[in-house]
This record gives C-alpha cells, structure tokens and sequence, in this order.
C-alpha cells in the first residue's frame, strides 16, 4: 500500500512525456472555443409557442433565440408572475467564468512547457471545484429567480427552480435544459487532461529499465 | 263502397311512394346539394375533389390568390387549393381591423376618399415571372393606383393621376416592372376639370392612356406618360412580354364615340361591328417624352398622337370587347367581345409587321387602325359572351363565357390550313354561375403552373347558405392539370372581386415582425424602445405623447388635457413576437389604431369634446388584455 502512494508520488513528479505534453496542449485548445460557444442551452415550449423559446447561456452572456427576442419574450412572460427581468448585469458568474476559461488555458500552455504530472493533477482538481461551484452557483441563481417572485404579481404562482438538466413543467412550458457546446468543450477538455496520465506508464517503464543498467 | 275507393286513392299512390323510397334505399350514399352529377352550374366526384383541396388543420396552401375587393376597396387574400380566406388587405378603403385608415400615414394616403372600387390586382414582374416584391391595383372610381408591399401585406402608397376618369384598364406591369398601366374607362372633357356638356362629346371629351413608372429599388409610382385618345372607353389591358415586350394593349368600347342623353349607353355603343384594341408602344412613348413631346398638362406629361406618330395603333376587334390577354410567350393576343361568339387571336409578328409596313385601313385622331386581316390569326368559336382568357403553358388557354356561364379549354396556334375552328375547342366546363374573370396559378406571368384554374363567378343563386339579398360572389376551383377540367370547390367571397392573381406561395417572403433596428424598413423617428422613454410633451395648444404598448399596458396610461388642445400620440408596440399586435382605441372619439409588433404609428386628433375617455387595446394581446387600458382626462 505504502509503494502505491509512493510510486503515484514518483510517477506525479516526473515530468510530461511527450504525449502527454501533446494530449494537454490539445485541451487547452480545445477549451479555447468555450469562451464564445453557449454553455447551456434552455428550451421553452408551450401551445402557443409552436417554435419554442430558446435561451443560450454564454460564458459572458445570456442570449435569446430568435436574434435575442426570445429573451425579452421570456422576460415579458414573467414579469405577469412577478420574476425579476433576467439580465446580463445581474450575473455576476459572466465576470468570472471568461476568466477563469483564460486561467485554464495558460496553466495548460504552462504544464505543455515545464510541467509534472502533479500539475496536470492540480488543474484537474482545480478544475473540479470550479466546475461544481459554477453548477452550483447557476442552479442557485434559477433558484433565486424562481423564489424571489414580486408578492404583488398579477399572476401568482409556488415558487419553484427551473431546470438545471432534463426536463420540467414550468406552468404551460415545457422546460428542457442541457449542457450546450461551450460545456462540452470543458468535458473534452477534462477528458484530455486525464488521458495525459496514460501515457505515465511508459515513463515508469523506461524508468525502470535505465535503474536496471544503472 | 265509396268509402273504400276515397280512401285507396290515399293509400295507392302513398304505398307507390314508399316502395319507391324504398327501392332507392340503400343504393347510393346521399350526394351533397351542387355536387351531385349533372347539378346546375356543373358538378364533381366528391372524394376526388375533397382529396384535391383538402388541407389538414396546420398544413399550408400552396398559392396565394388575392382576390380585388370591387367597391368594397380592398383585396382579398385566400389559399389555394383549400381556398380558405386568409386575410384581408385594405387599399381605398379605411378597415378598423387593422386601423388603415386611423393613423395619420394611412389618413393621409387616403385623402378626401372614404372608398374606392378596386378591380385588377397585379404582381411586379423580373423578366416576365412574378417576383413576389409588389402588388398594384387601380381604383376604377377615383383615378388611383395603389402599391401594396408583400412584405408585409401593407398598403404602401396611393397615387391620384390627374386626367384620367374611371381607371379601369389598370394595373396591368409590364415584363420588368418598368410600368404599370392606367386608361380612361369614361371619357371625360379634356384637361381634367374643363366643363363641357354631353352634347359635345365627341369633340370636347377625351380618353386617355398611361404609363405610371415604377421605381426599380422601392416601388415607388410616378406618372410616366399620358397619350391623349379619341373619347371611347378604355376597358381592360394587359403589357406584353417576351414577343410582344415594349407593347400595351387596352381593349375599348364605345367606337362610336357618343353618350346621346336617354339613348342609353348599352344601345348607341353597340351600333358598330367592331370595336378597338388600343395598341401602344411604350418604349416610344418613353423617348418621346424625354424628347420634350409631351405638353405637360395638370403636372403630367401628355402625348398627342396627331402630333406625335409612331406610339399608338387600333385593331378592329369583334364589338363590345373586354379582355385582352397576352399569351405566356408574347406571340399571341387574345381579344374578346362580349357580344360576339368568337374570341380573336392576333399574332405579334403580324402586328410588327403591318406596323412597319403603315399597313392601315383607317386613322382616328390621329391613331391609325392597322388592317384587321393583316393582324389577325383566327377567330375561334368559343362561346357566348366571350370575356377574359387566360393560360396554362402547356399551349391552352381559358376563356371565361358570361353569357353561357363556362369556361371554355381551347388551343392556341399553330393551326392548320382549313380546319374547321371549333375542333381547336377541346373542352367545355360549366360554372355556377355567369362568370366575369378567371385566374390561373401564375397565369399573367411567362410560365403559368397549370394545375388550378380559379372561376370568378358574378352570380352565385343558392349555391351557399341564403343571407338575404346581399348575396355573396361566388368563385370556384378547377383543375386544369388533366385533359377534361373538373370542378373543385365552391367559396364565397364579400363584394365583389373583378379579377385575381395567383402566386406560388414560396415566393412571398411575408414578416410578421417588425425587427427592431432593422434597415429594410424606414426608421420612424418617433419610435421608443423603453417604457422608461414614454412621455406627454406640451407646446402651446398641441401635446404630444411618445407612447409604449406591451403586455398588458400603455405607457402612460394617463394623458391629461385641455379642451381644444390638438393631441399626437406617437405609439411603438415594442413587443418582437409574432401575433403580438396591440390596439389604442379612444373611446367616442372615433379613432381606432392598430399597432403591429415593432411598428410605430401616430395619430393626431384635436380634443373637442371634455371628459374622460378611457382608452384601451381593442387587438386581444393576453391574459391580461382586458386590464390594458387607461384614460384620456380632457379638461373643460
């Protein structure tokens, strides 16, 4: 038990093979494209909206359908059950998230260049934590929205959470939501950090071998 | 004894009666009233027909047809083939439906007129197919011609044209666009305004025939030419295309040049043999213009044929003729007198011909009248009442037969030496009944469909559920796409189409929003985007209010004046949805707007009466659209 730990630890502290440095350098490209695709995408369909409405979640934005009307759709909808009006300002993830995405992307570039194993690691780590926190945060921002209803609405309704993934009944809409192209960046960007590890073993081989000679 | 005998002469033919009843029992499902075999006024095979035009809740036409609305000023809208009435566009005529006619733009393109007798819808062409970009129709009664943008199903503009009277030849677009036409229907006494008694007719009153230019980026209609004529009456045009491009043609009646009072019109224009067909070459009537010919008369620039040669020619053509129609290939001119039996095929290359040979047998007022044998190709027998012709591309055409209530199927040229006419008539369908116009799907372009064949019938005798006197017209669906027409359908529309277009519904690119910001469309400089925007200005005696509706409320919702102040509210629905329209109706003071989503009208009205109106969204918009109102406060 005690040789796993301390042979992870020799393995995390070698620097990258040449693969991996390859494999890591793809997912920092890859993640770049997350900066300007949706990260998730919200259905609406009712009766009376044939086509759905459609709202696209931005790392630094919050875009409508239907060259953005479907925002303002959505927003002249709720305001009949007294929900704040969903803007840009009050986002205050839009600030961070683009930040963050660059952040990722030159720790990325960094480890290609002079990085362990380890690093690979931490930013893996790292990345869980941000992913979780950004998830979290957004279902609590649905959370706040479908909670903090004006008491003086014309229409009153429970309160209740939109979908964060899947399907619900918000009323008369029929809500999807999933995880748009931008997020599926992140997940081919983590799949891609953690392939890098598979190429460790050759490491661990020739390391074995050239102690042999020695 | 004599009991038994009054009572079997009951009960004999009752039983008779029965076991008749029931023989026929059972034998044949019950047809439906007009559609049984052999009805009067032309019958169908139900299930052929229903499969035909039948289209399922949610599925889509497959042509536009507008309808013109006669007197009552507008243009009807339907599908084809379900025929269903779609919607209605308003032209001479203010609708509230649409609060045409409320706003200041639509008031003042209306003018002084509260209606106007709209007849022969026309579509914009590009090398002689419909383009799907405008439609034109004249006004018979007031000598107008409007332009409707197909963008949005919206009148654009009304143009008065001064000299003309009873526009009724009109709006016929040449191959490209270049123009549209109008014509005199009832001569007049020349320049428009002169005063002159009926006793001189034939001297002191004038026809005319334009060209009103059309502006190849916008549509927008000025007048091009007038070209002075002899006082008859101009009835129906048509412009030519491929063959026959550059030429317009107008059908006239009335040869005799006359209007004896008491004489009765119907008789003293119906003296002579033949009538006209008008023949003009517009390109020369273009240039002549440009070379300073015209005298320019009430702001139009006219030609006149005994001073300017080469522009205008008559054909003889059978008396009393309305329609005059141009084949989809240019070659062939049909013109049709109603009161003879035969309709005439001219050929365009004989046309050219006598033309450039100054092949004429007489010359009226300057316009010659080029031999009739020397234009013509054949008469054929058609029928009685011969009217409008139109076509299907693949070499036949159509002729509505008012007098014989059908619709004759009969092949254009080439024919042979020596045949007999009447074999060139190949089928024969009667309609119910009395049948003014026909339409065909893109029949007025250089490649008609020839799959639907749309009867414009003037009579239409109980053929629908009785409404009283006001009887509606009455149009039928054929199908023309087999060897033998068959009847459709029957619909019913209000007064009173004269003529109809049809179009491949895929060619209209209709909006049902106006996009904010968006280029196509000419920005209204009072429009507002935000409630926090909205707001009531005074200057002196005028407030002027810059006014939001969307769900559910007016922004303000509280316009307080004075009596006697003049009032303009500038509203903006600045909904983007489709379907989301809103109305600003203010109560008794007549006035009735409708505001599309992403449109901005204006309405100005002076405050005559105090008290408080209360205003409100007369277009249903929501759940809430009962509460969306508010209150116009006039001070005493």
């Amino acid at each position: 038990m005690k040789d796993v730990f301390k042979d992870l630890t020799v393995a995390l502290d070698k620097p990258l093979a040449w693969q991996s440095r390859l494999v890591v350098f793809l997912a920092a490209i890859v993640l770049i494209p997350a900066l300007f695709l949706p990260l998730w995408h919200m259905t609406f369909e009712s009766q009376q909206y044939p086509e759905g409405l459609n709202l696209y979640i931005y790392t630094n934005d919050l875009v409508g359908g239907d060259l953005g009307n479907d925002l303002v759709e959505i927003n002249v909808l709720n305001h009949y059950i007294g929900m704040a009006e969903l803007k840009k300002e009050d986002f205050v993830e839009f600030k961070w998230i683009p930040m963050a995405i660059i952040i990722f992307v030159l720790l990325s570039l960094r480890t290609v260049i002079v990085g362990k194993y380890s690093t690979v690691f931490d930013e893996f780590l790292l990345l869980i934590s941000f992913g979780a926190f950004s998830l979290w945060s957004f279902f609590h921002r649905l959370y706040l929205y479908g909670h903090n209803l004006d008491p003086k609405a014309s229409v009153q309704v429970e309160p209740f959470t939109p979908p964060v993934y899947g399907h619900k009944m918000v009323g008369q809409f029929d809500v999807w939501s999933y995880p748009s192209a931008g997020a599926w960046c992140f997940v081919a960007f983590i799949l891609l950090l953690l392939s890098s590890f598979i190429f460790i073993r050759s490491w661990r081989k020739s390391d074995k071998q050239s102690a042999k000679v020695m | 004894m004599k009991k038994w005998t009054k009572s079997s002469m009951i009960l004999i033919p009752l039983v008779i009666l029965i076991i008749i009843a029931a023989m026929n029992c059972g034998k044949e499902p019950q047809q439906r009233r007009g559609a049984r075999p052999g009805a009067s006024g032309g019958g169908s095979d139900i299930a052929a027909a229903a499969l035909a035009t039948y289209v399922p809740p949610g599925d889509l036409d497959e042509y536009y047809l507008f309808y013109s609305g006669g007197h009552s000023g507008q243009i009807f809208v339907a599908g084809v083939p379900s025929m269903r009435h779609i919607s209605t566009i308003p032209v001479f005529t203010p609708y509230p439906g649409t609060g045409y006619g409320f706003d200041d733009e639509s008031r003042e393109m209306l003018g002084e007129y509260t209606w106007g007798d709209s007849h022969h819808p026309s579509f914009s062409e590009t090398d002689g197919e419909y383009d799907g970009r405008w439609m034109f129709i004249n006004d018979n009664a007031n000598g107008r011609l409007a332009r409707i943008d197909l963008r949005d199903f919206k009148t654009k503009q009304i143009l008065k044209i001064p000299n003309i009277s009873a526009n009724h030849g009109s709006a016929f677009v040449t191959q490209n666009s270049e123009y549209v036409t109008m014509a005199t229907r009832m001569s007049a006494p020349f320049p428009e305004g002169t005063y002159a008694d009926v006793t001189e007719y034939a001297t002191k009153y004038k026809g005319l025939v334009a060209g009103i230019k059309i502006d190849p980026d916008d549509g927008n209609l000025t007048v091009g030419w007038e070209i002075l004529c002899p006082p008859f009456d101009y009835d129906l045009g048509d412009a030519g295309k491929g063959m026959s491009d550059g030429y317009m043609f107008w059908t006239c009646y009335n040869s005799e040049r006359e209007f004896i009072e008491g004489g009765k019109l119907e008789v003293t224009a119906s003296q002579k043999d033949k009538d006209f067909i008008l023949v003009v070459d517009w390109r020369a009537a273009e240039k002549a213009v440009k070379d300073g010919k015209g005298k320019m008369v009430n702001g139009a620039a006219v030609l006149m044929p005994d001073q300017v040669s080469d522009i205008a020619w008559f054909m003889p053509l059978a008396k009393s003729p309305h329609g005059v129609d141009v084949s989809p290939s240019g070659q062939w001119i049909i013109g049709s007198g109603k009161l003879s039996p035969t309709t005439t095929v001219y050929n365009m290359e004989k046309i050219k011909a006598a033309i450039q040979a100054k092949d004429y047998e007489d010359t009226i007022d300057g316009i010659p009248v080029l031999t009739y044998g020397s234009v013509r190709e054949a008469e054929i027998p058609v029928g009685l009442g011969p009217l409008h012709t139109q076509f299907d591309g693949r070499g036949y055409a159509y002729t509505s037969l008012f007098v014989e209530s059908a619709v004759a199927k009969w092949k254009l040229p080439p024919y042979e030496d020596g045949a007999d006419m009447a074999t060139y008539v190949v089928d024969k369908l009667p309609v119910a009944y009395n049948i003014g116009h026909l339409v065909t799907a893109e029949g007025d372009s250089k490649s008609p469909d020839g799959n639907y064949l749309v009867a414009l019938n003037k009579l239409s005798k109980g053929r629908h559920l009785s409404v009283g006197p006001s009887i509606p017209e009455s149009a039928q669906l054929i199908d023309i796409s087999g060897d033998k027409m068959k009847l459709l359908y029957d619909a019913f529309t209000e007064p009173e189409p004269h003529y109809a277009i049809m179009i491949k519904a895929d060619k209209i690119k209709a909006q049902e929003i106006y996009r904010k910001d968006d280029p196509q469309w000419p920005a209204n400089p009072n429009a507002i985007w935000a409630v926090e925007e909205a707001r009531i200005e005074r200057k002196g005696k005028m407030v002027e209010v810059w006014m939001v509706a969307v769900r559910s409320f007016f922004a303000p919702d509280v316009i307080r004046v004075n009596k006697g102040d003049t009032v303009k509210i500038h509203i903006t629905n600045i909904e983007q949805t489709r379907d989301e329209l809103h109305g600003l109706a203010i109560n008794d003071y007549n006035l009735n707007m409708v505001i599309d989503p992403g449109e901005t009208k204006t309405m100005t009205f002076k405050a005559e009466k105090s008290g408080v109106f209360a205003y409100y969204c007369t277009n249903f918009c929501s759940a809430l659209h009962q509460e969306m109102q508010g209150y116009l406060l006039v001070k005493p």
